[in-house]
């Protein structure tokens, strides 16, 4: 009873420390000023000059490419990878395509760096980044998908062939349905994982290609004006879609009813 | 020719002989069941009669066709599986239609056979339901209804009433006994409770330890086991330390150390001193006031030390001169329970000479 207030303020405290910053971004986007220092008053100004900043949008237009097509490979590749996890029970693949998710981001960018300028004799950009982007997405929509798998009986899919379904048609018929919330959580995840990396992406880009987190980035060593808020803001609005689609895909995915 | 035949079927995991030279007949129509404690390889063997596991070595043959090299989903073998594993995103009527797609039927053929199928299990109402709707004991008709449907020529159903409670596993049991009749499909039905196997069966087969002990119909499986395992495993029974000193045609006379001597029915190739067990079920040992049942030639006098109340019988553990129990049912034929006897009471114990057998070590 006793602890009660004090709990409350310790709360409340942590959950300033979270979303202040972030309110403050939102807030100044609208803000009428070129300085992020006092309230003028309201306006669209800064959304109106981000869209006719060429830069940025080519950087947006990366970026959204890069995460569309680096969630959708790695969602085929994570799906597989979930499956052959969960039915082979093989802790060395188990391993393999978890250890990204663990890995300190800058290991893997450095690795990955290296891995395409000395071995593949890569030049790197778009390709580059969305082969990094595949091989840190992988592993979250495996685990997904395993998780998925690992709450259903597994009897269903002998039944289905004792019943006469080929593999193809049990895929087909009952896994795929069945792990369908997961991989579509999967891919969310994927997809914002990739539209927000920054380290990763920093390595494996090379010059003369933007992503919109690297070229936020440039923006800010000169000034942070509020465009750089404007743009924030709505990559949080997307980032923020993007995981409650995810979260209400993945609370299906873990529930064993469809 | 038998439909189903195993051969000297023998499958190991490492060092564990889960299923050890199993050779068995099952005919056409027939409702066989394998029946053994758990872990006795029942599951095993009926995964390979499915096509999931192959033997080590063996042959398992339908029709007189090899399954070796068959594959499970080609195979006219439907398989009931104890958890049921139906398709959870499916309803009643796209789970009991699934074999009938995957064998490419017409709309219509699947539709008349799934209606079919339906009534057959009374769940009519209940073809657009989920699993997740339904009881236990409705999912599990789906799943009986699932397995029938496309008529396969051989129903294996894994202990598929484990999962229901008393009252429903009887009623249960006998639509089972019901829909195999109507449908005229062999069953291979395996569990480890004797009570339903006796009740279902054409004919049992009793497993231990991967081996087949004995093959029978149920009353011959209850009232002439094999050996003594199937004795004690089928129904419950008394057993006593024996010693043949008489084998006279006709009857066997048995000594029974602390007791004296006892007449048993007769069994062949036996000479006086084989040492074995005598036993006896607890139903044909009769028990009375003190003093009476003395024109049975076995009757012995022990103190009341147990009494169960189970309904319709009552049992009590009498507590023989040489120290031994020996258990007596007594039906509850009048209104409440006859109390004849409390603990602590004197009474006599006795059988016919032709009652009980004898195994030889
Ligand atoms: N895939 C397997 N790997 C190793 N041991 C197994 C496997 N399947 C069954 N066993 C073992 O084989 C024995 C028989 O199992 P099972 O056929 O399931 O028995 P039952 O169905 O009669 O209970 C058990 O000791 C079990 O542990
Ligand atoms: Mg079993």
């Amino acid at each position: 009873m006793h602890r009660g207030p004090r709990l409350w303020a310790a709360a409340l405290a942590v959950y300033a420390f979270l979303y202040v910053p972030i309110a403050i971004i939102i807030a100044y986007s609208f803000n009428d000023s070129r300085l992020n220092a006092e309230w003028v008053g309201f306006t669209w100004h800064w959304y109106k000059v981000l869209l006719h900043d060429h830069d940025m949008l080519v950087a947006a237009g990366n970026s959204l490419f890069i995460a569309l097509v680096s969630s959708l490979v790695a969602t085929v590749l994570g799906t597989m990878a979930g499956i052959a996890i969960q039915r082979y029970n093989f802790t060395l693949l188990n391993f393999m395509v978890l250890m990204p998710v663990a890995m300190p981001e800058i290991l893997l960018g450095v690795s990955l760096l290296l891995f395409f300028i000395q071995v593949l004799n890569l030049t790197l950009g778009m390709l580059s980044i969305v082969l990094a982007h595949i091989t840190f997405s992988i592993g979250f929509v495996a685990v997904i998908v395993r998780a998925r798998l690992a709450g259903l009986d597994e009897s269903i899919f002998e039944a289905a062939r004792d019943l006469g379904a080929s593999p193809w048609e049990t895929f087909r018929y009952v896994t795929f349905p069945l792990i369908l919330p997961g991989v579509i959580a999967g891919g969310l995840m994927a997809f914002t994982l990739s539209i927000d990396d920054f380290v990763i992406t920093f390595f494996t880009a090379g010059v003369g290609l933007s992503t919109l987190p690297l070229h936020i980035y440039s923006m800010i060593k000169i000034a942070v004006t509020p465009e750089v808020n404007a743009i924030s803001t709505l990559l949080i609005l997307l980032t923020l879609t993007m995981i409650a689609l995810a979260s209400k895909f993945t609370s299906n995915a873990l529930l064993k009813k469809p | 020719m038998a439909q189903l035949e195993i051969r000297n079927v023998t499958r190991c995991f490492g060092d564990l002989i889960a299923v050890d030279n199993v050779s068995l007949n099952v005919e056409a129509g027939e409702f066989f069941t394998l029946l053994g404690p758990s872990g006795c390889g029942k599951t095993t063997l009926l995964r390979m009669i499915a096509g999931f596991d192959l033997p080590d070595s063996g042959q398992i043959l339908l029709d007189g066709k090899d399954l070796a090299n068959i594959p499970a989903e080609k195979r006219p073998i439907h398989t009931v599986f104890q958890s049921y594993a139906l398709f959870p995103h499916m309803t009643v009527a796209e789970n009991i239609s699934f074999p009938l797609r995957m064998a490419r039927r017409s709309k219509a053929e699947i539709n008349k056979m799934l209606h079919v199928a339906l009534e057959q299990v009374h769940l009519t109402d209940k073809a657009s339901a989920y699993p997740h709707e339904l009881s236990g004991g409705q999912n599990q008709r789906v799943a009986l209804a699932r397995g029938l449907v496309n008529r396969p020529l051989l129903l294996l159903l894994d202990e598929p009433l484990g999962a229901l409670d008393a009252k429903l596993r009887q009623e249960m049991q006998i639509d089972l006994i019901n829909l195999q009749r109507e449908v005229g499909i062999t069953f291979v039905f395996v569990t480890h409770a004797q009570v339903e196997a006796l009740a279902l069966s054409h004919r049992i087969a009793v497993m231990d330890q991967g081996k087949i002990v004995q093959v029978d119909e149920p009353a011959k499986l209850y009232s002439f086991p094999k050996t003594r395992f199937v004795a004690d495993f089928i129904g419950h029974i008394n057993q006593f330390e024996a010693q043949v000193v008489k084998p006279s045609h006709g009857h066997l006379c048995l000594a029974i150390s602390g007791l004296g001597e006892i007449i048993a029915p007769p069994l062949e190739g036996v000479v006086a001193g084989d040492k074995g067990v005598f036993a006896i079920r607890p139903e044909q040992v009769r028990i009375s006031a003190h003093s009476e049942l003395t024109e049975l030639k076995n009757h012995f006098s022990g103190v009341v030390h147990d009494l169960l109340y189970r309904g319709e019988v009552s049992l009590y553990k009498v507590k023989l001169a040489n120290g031994a129990m020996n258990e007596a049912l007594l039906p509850n034929s009048a209104p409440g329970r006859a109390e004849l006897f409390e603990v602590g009471d004197t009474v006599n114990l006795g059988w016919r000479h032709d009652a009980g057998i004898f195994f030889h070590d």
